[in-house]
């Protein structure tokens, strides 16, 4: 049949081949593993209730910017997003869009109006 | 029309029919999870865009109700979950490479590290129901500051419920996914439910990942 390549999954190059799917070695999963639980401690290190170190909203941010590092490499390399199809990191990353939108327009709302006029 | 099309899965037992290829049928089955995650991500983000604002509005009550948290315990539990995240990645390997047994045992550690995870659960909640520190009109606490110190515990419960509510739901999705495995089900062509039960335990495991700093650690 001359439809051999009409569905998109179809093609080989997604995955390396028919039935070749990408394999991560366990070495390197155990890598990620290593950074995952030196940047917790790195986490706990900083964090203002362990360190003293009260740096109100810059603590916040530090502690935010790790687990964002973490979540990344749990994403692309436990969850394989780094060797996936690509829709499917257009999908986790369209759940992010929405949730960014989300939390926009409730802060942009508290922050122009609750804020203001100091009534919830 | 012939089977000639369905190429090297032809007869594998486990092809559906509605599929060419088991190629076609595993990265269909992937998209289908993935899209599921899209909708656990904006489930847990309505909690921390919630969580965010009212962080924001009172900011010294939260800071008040974090103190009532013990950060070695969630310390721990996050290390127990990076570690299952790891085995459970390492049995998807197995699956991958035909060799179920190691798959099967790495599933079981898995497991373990849940139960781990939700012992510590138990101690922290029953910690707190004892001081009186429970969610929303349950609260029963008399020693704090704040007068709308129920809110924070509300929050906690909430978040950490829905959270630990999936780590027993993936629990019981490793559980039969070894069930299957000790069956025979899967082989390296054929692997989709464990790649499944794989991505939602990660996912688990991601929204712990800011869940920690954000109730132990931030406040």
């Amino acid at each position: 049949m001359a439809n051999q390549s009409q569905f998109p999954t179809d093609k080989a190059d997604h995955s390396g081949g028919s039935g070749h799917h990408h394999i991560t070695p366990i070495s390197t999963y155990r890598n990620i593993l290593i950074i995952l639980l030196i940047l917790t401690v790195a986490t706990v290190a900083f964090a203002p209730p362990v360190s003293g170190l009260h740096l109100g909203f810059f603590s916040t941010i530090i502690a935010f910017a790790i687990a964002s590092v973490k979540a990344g490499l749990v994403l692309a390399i436990f969850m394989g997003l780094k060797y996936d199809n690509r829709l499917n990191l257009g999908i986790f990353i369209t759940a992010i869009f929405l949730l960014f939108t989300l939390l926009f327009f409730c802060s942009s709302d508290i922050w122009t109006r609750v804020l203001e006029t100091s009534t919830l | 029309m012939s089977t000639a099309n369905h190429g090297a899965g032809a007869h594998h037992p486990h092809l559906a029919h509605h599929f060419r290829t088991l190629d076609q049928q595993f990265e269909a089955g992937k998209l289908g999870v993935w899209l599921f995650l899209a909708t656990e991500i904006l489930m847990f983000g309505g909690l921390f865009v919630g969580y965010l604002i009212f962080h924001n509005l009172y900011p010294e009550m939260f800071a008040e109700g974090a103190k009532y948290l013990d950060w070695k315990m969630g310390a721990f539990n996050t290390i127990v979950l990076l570690v299952s995240s790891f085995t459970m990645a390492i049995s998807i390997q197995y699956a991958q490479t035909n060799q179920p047994k190691k798959s099967f045992n790495m599933m079981a550690v898995t497991i373990f590290c849940g139960f781990i995870f939700m012992v510590v659960k138990y101690f922290e909640y029953t910690h707190k129901f004892h001081l009186g520190l429970k969610p929303g009109d349950l609260f029963a606490f008399d020693g704090g500051q704040a007068s709308n110190l129920a809110l924070y515990f509300s929050f906690y419960f909430l978040m950490t419920g829905l959270h630990g509510s999936h780590v027993l739901v993936g629990m019981g999705l490793i559980g039969w996914s070894m069930y299957r495995t000790k069956r025979g089900d899967f082989d390296s062509q054929h692997y989709t439910f464990v790649e499944g039960t794989g991505l939602f335990w990660h996912l688990v495991d991601l929204i712990w990942i800011f869940l920690f700093p954000l109730l132990y650690l931030v406040g």
